[in-house]
């Protein structure tokens, strides 16, 4: 069985964190934000699963799964706050959604 | 129950009801909210009734109850109680506070009935005539100026009653600023007595004065002169008479009530009960005496130039004010007292019927835009004539012939009046006559300018009735000597007030009457004559620049402002930008600032906070991993 060692499967799942984070930064558009903030709550998921095969715990697998949940919740409230946001401004740009300020 | 709780009811009757409208008027409907504010002062006038039976007939004994309620305050040799006297003066002034006070609340009931504000006017009105009773109640200084400042608190807010009309306000706060003027002589005048003689109790310090102080010591003089500016600036006499007329910008029953009726007479109270200290310091008597012949003629002039029917009466009320403090000063404590109940009566008469003619005629103020209204409205135009008729001392059948003449006798045949005094005095009458009926020819003979828009409903014109009767008959209860020698107003009052010293003159007290009633004759003839027959000479005198002066108050007010207001305002403003106040601008600017430069972060945007967000925990995290 190929082994990979742990510093590459960290950098691996820290390349991921930062694509992420670039693509809630550079993108307007909210469904892509939600997706790359999808990606990072992924990486640090990854992290968790390196961290319990690493040292043999089953620990880490559970707190994944409980990732797995938040982020089901959180896709859905994300999705029905984006309609709603889409249905009221008729644009998915934050850039234009900054009604809240003054 | 006992007369004590009795007397402490009559106060605190008008006070609990105030409470509650100000608590839960809110929630009250108008109906339960106008029962309770007539209601209490209905039953505090029933009261005093009881009381005035009981006392009239436990008179020659008891000159006086009195009833300590609780210690108000105690603190080294100072003590003051809550606490009450009842003698003939107060008697005289609760009866007119309560009872004139219960017709005006009624007469509100109807006048205010459309108004937005109608549970705050009476909480208002309920603890002005609380505050009031307990001006007149109070056995010691202290609690009487407790009163006396309520007084003046309620009549700022009812002046300024009709507060979204910015000139109502100025109206009130003038009314205020200008009575704390002669407030704050008084208080000193109150520090002064205390530190003489170590106490506030009113019979206690009149007792003590005239034991250890001279006639014509300089502290007593001080004294009084102090006092007098106190009652100078509540009763609107010169120099301090110019916030009354502007004071009219209230609803008609407050000016009835306040500014005619009783709190404008607060002066005269307070003189009538100190009266031995004024005694006392006779250049101040005399002053009193000048001061009022000079107001009552220089407000009777400026009551002819009036355009505004509430003007006039307000220019009256201080002119027969005038008359009050001619009396004190001339040492007829008896007839001033007499001349206040009974200018109560038609005042209050006066202003309530004026207030039924400005409400029907849509708020309309100018009695040349009147006119014709006689047939419109005779209910309202003949308890109008009769309160006229009482105020220009319509000979024998009005009570202000009687009030008004034993002012003008006393004037002269007292020891320390004199013929200049009755000549004021009796200028004053004719210009009274004149005014009185140039209002009521203008007002309600001639052609209809404006057109009624509804009558008048039974709760207004009830109590213009019965205050008309007053006017009437009140007279009776005092007759001079030379018709009907009746005594029985001056019998109540006089174990409580000293009775006027007079000169070997009384032969000629039917020879004055008949001059005083034929200039007042004479007055209403030429009334007739130049407002009635011939109106051209109203176009001309109108125009006239004697009339603009006299329409402006002798030019009080400018003449003020020049000397007092602009000056001080010309101070503020320079000294707006010394250096404390640029290290408050400065404070100020420094804060504005750091607003400025913190609100380019909050610019909305979503990416920018999610970037500085990074930044924050990628600075937190090399700081924490550094270190």
């Amino acid at each position: 069985m190929l082994t990979v060692p742990v510093e590459t499967q960290l950098l691996f799942a820290g390349i991921l964190f930062f694509l992420g984070l670039i693509g809630l930064l550079v993108r307007r558009n909210l469904v892509f934000m939600l997706l790359s903030i999808e990606i990072m709550f992924n990486s640090a998921g990854l992290v968790f699963i390196i961290a319990s095969h690493h040292w043999n715990q089953p620990d880490g697998q559970v707190m994944f799964i409980f990732i797995l949940a938040v982020t089901a919740v959180e896709v859905a409230i994300g999705l029905a706050l984006i309609l709603q946001v889409y249905h009221h401004f008729k644009t998915l740009d934050v850039d234009k959604i900054n009604k809240l300020k003054d | 129950m006992p007369l004590s709780t009795i007397i402490a009811l009559i106060p605190a009757l008008p006070l609990f009801s105030s409470v509650i409208l100000i608590l839960f008027g809110g929630q009250l409907s108008r109906k339960v909210a106008g029962r309770i504010g007539a209601g209490s002062v209905g039953v505090a006038a029933l009261l005093t009734i009881l009381v005035g039976i009981d006392f009239i007939n436990a008179l020659p004994e008891t000159k006086s109850y009195s009833v300590v309620i609780w210690q108000w305050l105690h603190a080294g040799n100072l003590s003051a109680n809550i606490a009450f006297s009842l003698d003939s003066l107060s008697l005289v002034f609760i009866f007119v506070i309560t009872f004139v006070g219960f017709l005006i609340h009624l007469y509100s009931i109807g006048f205010m009935a459309k108004d937005e504000g109608f549970t705050r006017f009476f909480a208002y009105m309920n603890l002005f005539v609380s505050s009031m009773l307990i001006l007149v109640l109070a056995d010691n200084l202290l609690l009487m100026y407790l009163g006396w400042e309520g007084v003046g608190l309620c009549s700022y807010l009812l002046i300024g009653f009709w507060y979204k009309e910015p000139a109502n306000g100025t109206a009130a706060r003038k009314a205020f600023i200008i009575t704390r003027i002669g407030d704050t002589a008084m208080i000193i005048g109150i520090f002064i007595l205390f530190l003489s003689f170590g106490t506030f109790n009113i019979a206690e310090l009149m007792h003590l004065a005239s034991a250890k102080w001279a006639i014509g010591s300089s502290l007593a003089v001080l004294t009084a002169a102090l006092l007098l500016g106190g009652a100078l600036g509540k009763s609107a006499q010169l120099p301090l008479q110019t916030w009354l007329p502007d004071a009219m910008a209230g609803p008609s029953p407050v000016s009835a009530l306040i500014h005619a009726a009783t709190m404008v007479t607060a002066g005269v109270y307070l003189i009538a009960r100190t009266n031995v200290l004024f005694s006392l310091a006779p250049i101040v008597q005399t002053i009193i005496a000048i001061i009022g012949a000079l107001t009552l003629l220089i407000a009777g002039f400026s009551a002819l130039g009036q355009h505004d029917l509430k003007r006039i009466l307000a220019y009256s009320t201080i002119s027969q004010i005038g008359y009050m403090f001619l009396a004190l000063g001339v040492g007829a404590y008896s007839a001033a007292i007499f001349h206040f109940m009974i200018h109560a009566f038609f005042k209050a008469l006066l202003f309530l019927a004026a207030g039924v003619v400005i409400l029907v005629l849509n708020e309309e103020h100018d009695i040349f835009k009147m006119g014709g209204l006689r047939k419109k409205m005779p209910a309202v135009f003949w308890t109008f004539l009769i309160g006229s008729a009482s105020l220009s001392a319509l000979p024998l059948v009005t009570a202000g012939f009687y009030s008004k003449d034993a002012i003008l006798w006393f004037a002269y045949s007292s020891n320390t009046g004199g013929i200049v005094l009755w000549l004021a005095g009796i200028v004053g009458a004719f210009l009274t006559a004149l005014y009185s009926f140039r209002m009521i020819f203008i007002t309600f003979f001639g052609e209809a300018k404006t057109e009624p828009t509804f009558s008048a409903g039974k709760l207004m014109t009830v109590p213009l009735i019965i205050l008309a009767t007053l006017s009437v008959v009140g007279g009776f209860i005092e007759l001079p000597a030379s018709m009907g020698n009746f005594h029985l107003f001056s019998n109540l009052v006089k174990n409580t007030l000293p009775e006027v010293a007079i000169k070997n003159v009384e032969h000629l007290e039917g020879l004055f009457q008949l001059i005083s009633a034929l200039i007042a004759s004479l007055g209403i003839y030429l009334a007739y004559r130049f407002y009635f027959k011939k109106p051209t000479f109203i176009e001309a005198f109108n125009h006239s620049r004697l009339n603009r002066f006299f329409e402006k108050g002798f030019g009080f007010d400018k003449v003020y402002d020049t000397v007092f207001v602009k000056p001080i305002v010309w101070l503020a403003e320079i000294d707006k930008k010394d250096i404390f106040d640029q290290l408050n601008i400065m404070l100020s600017k420094l804060a504005l600032w750091g607003n400025q430069i913190l609100s380019i972060a909050q610019n909305g945007k979503l990416r920018w906070y999610l970037l500085s967000f990074a930044l924050g925990i990628a600075l937190i995290l090399t700081l924490m991993l550094t270190k």
